[in-house]
Parts: C-alpha cells; sequence; structure tokens
C-alpha cells in the first residue's frame, strides 16, 4: 500500500506534543501528590473563589455590553482613521498588565485625573482599589478583544444581504432583527465565555488593584500562600481549585468561540448601503470617540509620567531590561518552534495538546515547578528559565491557532508538488514551509515575545532583586510609592513590549491589522 | 514498462478497476467523462493515494510504499507546479536536488533546460512575473531536468488558451520523443489525443480500459467512447 508521505515529519509533532503533557502533567501530578496531604479549602479559600467567580461574570457582561455599540459602529461607519482603530483593538493583548494598571491608576485613581476634576466640584474621592477597580481594568484589556470578536462576525455576514436589505429599504430595526441578531446570538455567548475564562485567571491586575480578604482571586491567594505564609500545602490546594475552575471555563469557552485568534482582515471596510443617518450617526460617532479616549487615555498617561522620570531612572532597571530582553527572545524563539512541530502532525488531536496550557494558569504552573524544585535546588536561581518554560507555554495555544492553519494551507496547496520533487526533512522546511510560513510565523513570534516581555506572573514567586524582569521591577517600585522611576519603568516597558511585537511581525513582511 | 495488475480502487461510492500495462516509451492519451477516475488513476500511479488492491510495477518493480518523490516519475498537476516564492531557475533546481544544493554543472543544465523550452535568461524571475504560458514552459524546463522514465500530465495546460496549449502538447511531446520517456496525460479533448498520442485510455463507467491504438479507436469509436464524444 502506498503511504502518504511523511511532510517535515509528523514525528516531530508527537514529540513536541508529548513534551507539552509531560511539561503540563508533571507540575500538576506534584500539585496532586502535594495537595493529597494538605488541608481542605477554608474560608478564605472559598471567599477567593466567590470573588473570582463574581469579577470574571462582571468583567465579561461589562465588556461585551460595552463592545457592542464599538463593533457596531466599525462594522458600519467608513472613516478616516478606521483601520488605526480597529489595529487598536488589537494592542491591549500584548501591552504589559502593570503598565495598562499603572495608567488606569493615573486617570481614575485616587489621584488621578478624574478625581482631580471631580475634587473641582466637590465631588469624589473615589478608590479605585478593590471589585470595582479590578472589573474596569479587565474591561480595559478585554473590551477591545470582544469588539474585534463581535466585529469579525459582523464581517463574516455576506455583504450580499445588506445589499439586499438596502434594496429593500429596511429600516434600521429591521436590518437588526433579520441580519444582525441572529449573527448576535452566535458570537456573544463565545466572547462572554472567552473573557469569563480569561478573567477567572487574572493574576497581576488582582496584584495591583485587589487584594484584602474581599478582592482576591484565587489565583492572588496562591501567589499569598506560598510568599507570605509560605504555605505549600495550601497553595497546592489553592492551585487545583483554580486548575479545575480554569480547565471547565477554558473548555467551554473553546466550544463556543469561533474566532480563529488571528483576526486578519478585519480592517477590510466591507461596503454597506444601510447605515442610518440623523442621531444614530452621531451616537456611533460618541461611541467609538469614547472607546478610543478609553484605551489610550491610559496609555498616553503613562507616557507622559514616564517621560518625566527618565531622568531618574531607578538602580538595576539596566539588567532588569536585559533579563526582559533575553526571556521575551527565548520565549519567542521556543514557543515558534513548538507551535511549528505542533502544526507539522497536522492532526487536531495534536493540535488540541497545544490548546492545552489554556487550562492552566502561570501560577499553578508555577506552583507545580516550585515543588518540583525545591527539594533539588533553590527555586530562585532557576527564576528565569522557568519564566521561559512557563511564558513559552503561555503564548503556545495563540501562536498555535495562528500558525496551524497557515500550516495545513501550505501543505493542501504546494504538499503534492513537493512530494514529487522529494523535499522532505529540512529542505522542505527550508525551501517550501519557511519561506511560506513567514507572515504567521512572524505574527506568532511577535505575539509571544511581547506576552513574554509584559509578563507578571510566574516571575514573582521565583523572582528575586538579583534575577529580576523589568515588570518585576516596575511592579516593586510601585509598591514603594517611587511612581515616576516605575512610570519610566512603564514606558521603557510598553516600547519593548510593542517594539518586539513590531519587529517580528514587520520581519514576517505581512502586517496583521 | 508501467504494469497495473488487477487494481482496485475504492473511496466510498466511487469505484475504479484497471488491469493493462503500458509499453514504454509510449505515448499515452486518458480519456473518459469527468468524475471517471482520470485524476485518480493518475494519483495512484504516481504515490499520492493508495489502492485499495492491487499492484502497481514499473519494469518489474513494485511501486507500492514508495514515496512519491523516489517513484520513478515526474508529473505536472492542472495548477500549482511552481512554488510562487522561489525564482524560475530554483524551481528548475529542485528537479535535480530536493535540497538545491547545485554543483556548477548542475546550473548550467537548469539553464540549458530553461533555454530549451524559450526561458534563456529568465531564471532569476519568480513566477508572478511570467505569463501562463511561460509558467508552463518553467514547470517543463524542471520536467527535463528531472529526467524520470515516467511522465503524467493531468491537464497542466487546461487554464491556457487553445493556440498556447497547443503549442505546449507540441513542446511535451517533443521532449519525451528526445528523452524516450512513457507520457500518460489525462485530456478532455480527442483533438489533444490526436495531435500527440499514440495510444488512448478509456476510463468509464468504473473500468480504466487496456490502451489502444489512438488513431484506430478516434476513427471507429466503440461504443463507450462514442457516448462520451457525443
Amino acid at each position: 500500500m502506498a503511504q502518504r508521505p511523511v511532510a517535515i515529519g509528523r514525528r516531530s509533532g508527537y514529540v513536541a506534543a508529548a513534551l507539552i503533557l509531560a511539561l503540563l502533567g508533571v507540575p500538576l501530578l506534584a500539585i496532586f501528590l502535594r495537595a493529597g496531604g494538605g488541608v481542605l479549602p477554608g474560608p478564605s479559600d472559598w471567599a477567593a473563589l466567590r470573588f473570582t467567580l463574581t469579577q470574571a461574570s462582571l468583567s465579561a457582561v461589562f465588556s461585551v455590553v460595552l463592545a457592542l455599540p464599538v463593533a457596531r459602529a466599525l462594522a458600519r461607519r467608513r472613516f478616516p482613521g478606521r483601520r488605526l482603530m480597529v489595529a487598536l483593538t488589537g494592542a491591549p493583548f500584548i501591552l504589559p498588565v502593570v503598565v495598562a494598571v499603572m495608567g488606569l491608576l493615573a486617570i481614575f485613581g485616587a489621584r488621578g485625573l478624574l478625581n482631580g476634576v471631580a475634587a473641582h466640584f466637590g465631588l469624589g474621592p473615589w478608590r479605585i482599589y478593590g471589585l470595582h477597580g479590578v472589573v474596569l481594568a479587565h474591561v480595559f484589556f478585554n473590551m477591545p478583544l470582544a469588539v474585534r470578536m463581535i466585529l469579525q462576525g459582523w464581517q463574516a455576514i455576506p455583504s450580499e444581504r445588506f445589499r439586499l436589505a438596502a434594496q429593500l429599504d429596511l429600516p434600521p430595526r429591521q436590518v437588526f432583527r433579520l441580519l444582525e441578531w441572529p449573527m448576535l446570538r452566535q458570537v456573544l455567548p463565545g466572547a462572554m465565555a472567552a473573557i469569563f475564562a480569561i478573567c477567572l485567571a487574572s493574576f497581576a491586575v488582582a496584584l495591583i488593584l485587589g487584594g484584602g480578604p474581599r478582592a482576591t482571586t484565587v489565583e492572588l491567594a496562591i501567589y499569598q500562600a506560598f510568599l507570605f505564609d509560605f504555605d505549600l500545602g495550601r497553595a497546592a490546594v489553592l492551585a487545583l481549585m483554580q486548575t479545575s475552575l480554569v480547565a471547565v471555563a477554558a473548555i467551554l469557552a473553546l466550544l463556543v468561540t469561533r474566532m480563529d485568534g488571528s483576526g486578519t482582515g478585519l480592517d477590510r471596510a466591507l461596503p454597506r448601503w444601510d447605515s442610518p443617518g440623523g442621531w444614530r450617526r452621531l451616537a456611533d460617532g460618541a461611541g467609538l470617540a469614547l472607546a478610543g479616549v478609553f484605551l489610550i487615555g491610559p496609555l498616553l498617561a503613562v507616557a507622559v509620567a514616564g517621560l518625566s522620570g527618565l531622568g531618574d531612572l531607578p538602580s538595576g532597571l539596566w539588567p532588569a531590561i536585559g533579563n526582559s530582553v533575553v526571556v521575551s527572545l527565548l520565549s519567542a524563539l521556543s514557543t515558534v518552534v513548538v507551535a511549528l512541530a505542533l502544526s507539522a502532525a497536522m492532526s487536531r488531536v495534536v493540535q488540541g495538546i497545544g490548546l492545552l496550557p489554556l487550562a492552566l494558569s502561570p501560577l499553578v504552573l508555577g506552583t507545580g515547578y516550585f515543588l518540583i524544585l525545591n527539594p533539588v535546588i533553590a527555586p530562585g536561581r532557576l527564576a528565569l528559565p522557568v519564566t521561559v518554560l512557563v511564558n513559552t507555554l503561555m503564548a503556545l495555544p495563540f501562536s498555535l491557532r495562528v500558525l496551524a492553519p497557515a500550516y495545513l494551507r501550505v501543505e493542501a496547496d504546494f504538499g503534492r508538488l513537493a512530494d514529487t520533487l522529494a523535499l522532505r526533512g529540512l529542505s522542505r522546511l527550508r525551501w517550501l514551509l519557511l519561506p511560506r510560513l513567514r507572515a504567521p510565523l512572524g505574527f506568532a513570534a511577535g505575539l509571544a515575545g511581547a506576552l513574554s516581555m509584559g509578563d507578571l506572573g510566574v516571575i514573582t514567586l521565583f523572582g528575586s532583586e538579583d534575577r529580576q524582569t523589568l515588570p518585576l521591577l516596575m511592579y516593586r517600585l510601585m509598591g514603594a510609592y517611587r511612581s515616576e522611576a516605575a512610570a519610566s519603568c512603564g514606558l521603557i516597558l510598553m516600547g519593548l513590549s510593542f517594539g518586539i511585537f513590531w519587529l517580528f511581525d514587520r520581519g514576517g513582511g505581512k502586517s496583521h491589522a | 514498462m508501467l504494469e497495473l495488475k488487477r487494481l482496485e480502487i475504492r473511496q466510498q461510492s466511487f469505484r475504479l478497476s484497471a488491469d493493462f500495462a503500458v509499453s514504454a516509451g509510449r505515448r499515452v492519451a486518458v480519456i473518459g467523462p469527468s468524475g471517471a477516475g482520470k485524476s485518480t488513476l493518475l494519483s495512484v500511479i504516481a504515490g499520492f493515494f493508495a489502492q485499495t488492491s492491487g499492484e502497481v510495477l514499473w519494469d518489474g518493480q513494485l511501486l507500492d510504499g514508495v514515496g512519491p518523490g523516489k517513484r520513478p516519475i515526474a508529473m505536472l498537476f492542472q495548477d500549482g507546479n511552481l512554488f510562487p516564492h522561489l525564482d524560475i531557475a530554483r524551481n528548475v533546481g529542485l528537479g535535480i536536488s530536493p535540497a538545491l544544493r547545485l554543483s556548477a554543472q548542475d546550473r548550467a543544465r537548469v539553464e540549458d533546460a530553461l533555454a530549451r523550452v524559450g526561458l534563456g535568461g529568465m531564471g532569476a524571475r519568480l513566477p508572478s512575473a511570467l505569463s501562463g504560458g511561460q509558467q508552463s514552459r518553467a514547470a517543463l524546463a524542471r520536467i527535463l531536468v528531472q529526467n524520470r522514465p515516467l511522465l503524467l500530465l493531468d491537464e497542466p495546460f487546461a487554464a491556457l488558451g487553445p493556440a498556447l496549449r497547443v503549442e505546449m502538447l507540441d513542446l511535451v511531446s517533443a521532449l519525451v520523443r528526445e528523452t524516450g520517456a512513457t507520457l500518460l496525460m489525462v485530456s478532455h479533448d480527442p483533438e489533444d489525443a490526436r495531435r500527440i498520442a499514440e495510444e488512448i485510455i478509456l476510463v468509464d463507467d468504473g473500468v480504466a480500459h487496456p490502451p489502444e491504438d489512438a488513431a484506430a479507436m478516434l476513427a471507429n469509436p466503440p461504443e463507450a467512447l462514442r457516448r462520451y464524444l457525443g
């Protein structure tokens, strides 16, 4: 029997999948063993669970509700700067969480812009810490994501239907009922589920804006059990709790979400003939303007504060920058290599294994690795390698969702030709796959690099003054109330994150909006 | 010599059987209604698709389990015969070395092949900078350097205009006469067959019939062929 020939080696895909399973499974096992002899969750743990669910639900609802008018306006209006606006909705994904939170503090914080204005009218001051601050930050990050998902739904409605609606002169209400509502009914649950799942694993936001018995997420509770109590048993119990929670939510979200993750083509301006005028036009404009200010304001605030602080750079900045750049580059490289290997298997099962990290949170993995390393070596000494490893795993699902479909397309288009020419192994990689996959490879590497650059997760468990990344340094400066120095770090960090994404994505030759 | 021994191909409700041999050096057209399985037959011979039972042999050697690139076969598909990201010289060079490690002598062979199909000096161009006819010529230049004893054409010129298609067929005909390769060519058009084929394999109603003399067959078509020709 003739067999379908092996492309660049399905075997490399199977090896990568086995590696992922081990890298996820072994720390989980370590947690299981540790938690087995541990305690049952206490009242404060249940409170953390309740808070996690509450904030994630509120964040999902607010993000999607606020995203609706923005997506609708982007879908039906054509205006200069629309492409930029669509590109802007992709920015929070690669924006370091610490930087965004600092920006939000500058606008909404106790000494922020809004409270300053309110004080003039004898109002306030409002405090940002606690549930509403956590939800606000989550909305900042996830409202744009919701806009992208909903906009994709809108763009997927065949434009012939809008043409027909225009021909029949249907009023906006009818267009909504007949064309838009059926789409929204499919897209909105997916958007909500995805954002809910993302917010469940929220750590850095809760670390800075939450805390205390009334605003602690499970993820944050793991950190506290570690650092404040050094109670590894309790950390393990919490990690189990968190894993079951995130895993279930992630699986649900994957099942109901229909986005491929690349968001390619969102900046296409499809023709619409039914854009209503009058007050609706004004409302669309106002919605877009508000969303723009909400997204850009905090970034501008960091930039302005950071510029004035550049004269007084904190000590330890350069080593931290060096660490962050190295960690980011290594994570980008390893993520892309693993994602490429997984794609080469061209199997749904293998791809599913590549998405598994979505079900685990960084601190859970961190806890697991800590438990494994602790008896052997001082875990702090491996702070940076462990950070690279966890960042790679965390970025993998996103990179894979960009790369795997592109890989399948290349094999479908050129696989037979390559087979007749006996292009195998490295030859196939060099002469077919790498050149044809340049754009998605660059995009995937950019995502992984930027995510890793801005990550403030597992490094908080392992890091020390000697081995810190830029986000960790920035967080410490904020904790020490050195806000000017923190802001200048924030500006540099923001530049590095966007810079590394831009470099890789440009290197790929084609930019995705 | 290409031998198909009690070959059975099944895929869901699709069925095709073949049991015949093609002598070395023959130019054979494969004719039949669309959906009859002409392309599938070529895919099985090329090793892209496994038969359900039976054997494919070349010069007495069993080809089962041999990868498409390892068979003594060069093939052109309906489209996608060139990598769009590689220039013409490299596209042709892949026919000599899959790793594209080319000696000076190899490079001279590539340049000769390009000149032979009328693309001399155009090696540095990307396929997108060539016309449809030139792209077909470039693919034929690669066939030339591949120098395989069996050439399979799955309607690679279908998208070209009639004059250009005739030109390409004449070029193919000249090339196989020169190299002595065996040619199996899927076609819709009996005119193509009349032009370059010595024999015709009729594929109809689940059977690929043994090759018969082209001129005789077209002059006095059997029932199945008459139904197809209309």
